[in-house]
């Protein structure tokens, strides 16, 4: 069937641009995005990967978000954790975990760390850096357990334990003292639970619950809120306000009922229903 | 200056229980100088999902029909009605395609999603807000969103107002009080709110009286 085309094709519109340039002139400062101020890590174990983040958002020196999901899906065995811009982190990943999914469905075959990394990169390199995506890089395939680092500008690094985000020299820190090679499952998620909590306690751009990912061979787990070192407290009181307090327009006041009509039609007997 | 200080306004949205309320300052400016206290920011996009569009007021326009166009497509092709879920991620890929020339637009979106256990006999929903940055990154807040150029007073004030559970009766005072007593502390916003309540079976719209100041 034929269908008018109202889409436009893949790729940024850079329609605005003059205009916002024009503004831009005038002195007009151009709002922020969401950044995620962020405390990301991963470390290689025996059997695989531990990924952690926080969990905090920032719109310069607002919380925007108090529990955002950082670490963001590729494929079954592959994670990403995101710093930077978030909405490039967001889109970046998706973007790139479907892919990858196209990439399995037509080789046939179960997606690798580094292909994921190599699509990644050549994105990123290809925006220069203006798409302000960090990423650390996770997961298990074929030829055993990768972790990677990806810059904003596209370089990565392959390396046993990393960590990124305004948070990372805090998180790095608990890395270098305590990292070994082939850590048990229960030391590494423990281990990247304290290089995240540095984070979380030391850097400002990072906060509230540590959120973890492992991944092995045969399995992925991924767990919100791993700890919740931020909890808040209950209200001692109700602040609610009594009902009426608010002073509207009377008249003003529109109901749009969404249930039009009801009539309900009762079946006499399920014999009723002849059916020769 | 700051672009969303050009025309000013702020957008509030809350979960309560099986409800949720959209609330918004009614006022246009132009900088310091007030143009309008009758500006509409809060649009219905289903029966169930309404967006609030704090930012430049052009923008404003321009997006309320470009989402408006999508919506429709989308309506058509599929032919279901739209999830508050779906139209998130509608505007966050529609905000995203401009990532490096943006709308200065900072929307929320408030909607009661339908359950999957929903039966047109007996229909199930469930509150859904969320908001997003000017560039599209989705924030899907359990509690409240808060937007615009009193977003600084209204975190402070919802945060020590709002509760969960909340009947919608009791939901319409505590976003109202919140709204109105956040934009009195703003320069930008102000002149008059609006609150939606959403319910499952129905929409209250009520013109709240606030400082013309």
């Amino acid at each position: 069937m034929a269908t008018a085309s109202v889409y436009k094709g893949s790729g940024f519109d850079f329609s605005n641009h003059v205009r916002n340039e024009f503004l831009g002139s005038r002195g007009v400062k151009l709002p922020k995005a969401t950044s995620t101020g962020t405390t990301i890590v991963g470390c290689l174990f025996k059997d695989g990967i531990v990924l952690g983040a926080d969990t905090r958002a920032t719109e310069g020196p607002i919380v925007a978000d108090k529990n955002c999901e950082k670490i963001h899906f590729i494929s079954e065995s592959i994670r990403c954790c995101g710093a930077g811009t978030a909405a490039d982190t967001e889109f970046t990943t998706a973007m790139i975990s479907s892919s990858i999914e196209l990439h399995a469905l037509s080789t046939g075959r179960k997606p690798r760390v580094v292909t994921a990394m190599t699509m990644l990169k050549q994105y990123l390199f290809r925006y220069q850096g203006h798409v302000g995506a960090a990423l650390v890089l996770g997961g298990v395939d074929s030829t055993g357990a990768h972790l990677f680092t990806v810059a904003p500008h596209g370089s990565t690094d392959k390396l046993p334990y990393v960590t990124m985000g305004s948070g990372s020299l805090a998180a790095m820190a608990v890395f270098e003292s305590q990292w070994r090679p082939n850590l048990e499952r229960d030391e590494a998620t423990k281990l990247v639970a304290a290089a995240i909590s540095a984070g979380i306690f030391n850097d400002l751009g990072s906060g509230s619950n540590v959120d973890v990912c492992v991944i092995t061979k045969d399995k992925t787990d991924m767990i919100r809120g791993f700890e919740l070192p931020n909890e808040r407290g209950r209200k001692e009181r109700k602040y609610t306000f009594e009902r009426g307090t608010t002073d509207f327009h009377v008249n003003s006041e529109r109901i749009r009922r969404l249930v039009a009509e009801e009539s309900i039609t009762p079946f006499e007997s399920p014999e009723a229903m002849d059916t020769t | 200056m700051s672009i969303m200080e050009l025309n000013g306004g702020s957008v509030i949205a809350m979960v309560g229980k099986d409800c949720v309320a959209i609330a918004s300052d009614l006022r246009l400016g132009n900088q310091a100088l007030s143009i309008s206290s009758n500006f509409q920011k809060i649009f219905p996009v289903t029966d169930r999902i309404y967006i609030g569009l704090p930012g430049l007021a052009s923008d404003v326009a321009t997006l309320r029909e470009r989402f408006r166009l999508r919506v429709n497509m989308y309506t058509i092709k599929e032919e279901r009605e739209l999830e508050p879920e779906t139209f998130a991620h509608l505007v966050s890929s529609t905000l995203y395609e401009k990532r490096f020339s943006p709308y200065f637009v900072e929307p929320v979106v408030a909607g009661l999603s339908k359950l999957p256990t929903s039966t047109p006999e007996s229909p199930k929903f469930k509150p859904f807000i969320c908001g997003t940055d000017l560039i599209g990154c989705l924030n899907f807040a359990k509690d409240f969103i808060v937007c615009g150029t009193a977003s600084e007073k209204l975190f402070g004030v919802a945060e020590g107002l709002w509760e969960p559970d909340l009947e919608p009766e009791d939901l319409f005072e505590t976003i109202s009080q919140t709204l109105l007593n956040a934009v009195d502390r703003d320069a930008f916003s102000g002149w008059g709110a609006v609150v939606h309540v959403l319910t499952p079976d129905k929409v209250i719209t009520r013109t709240l009286r606030g400082r013309m100041d």
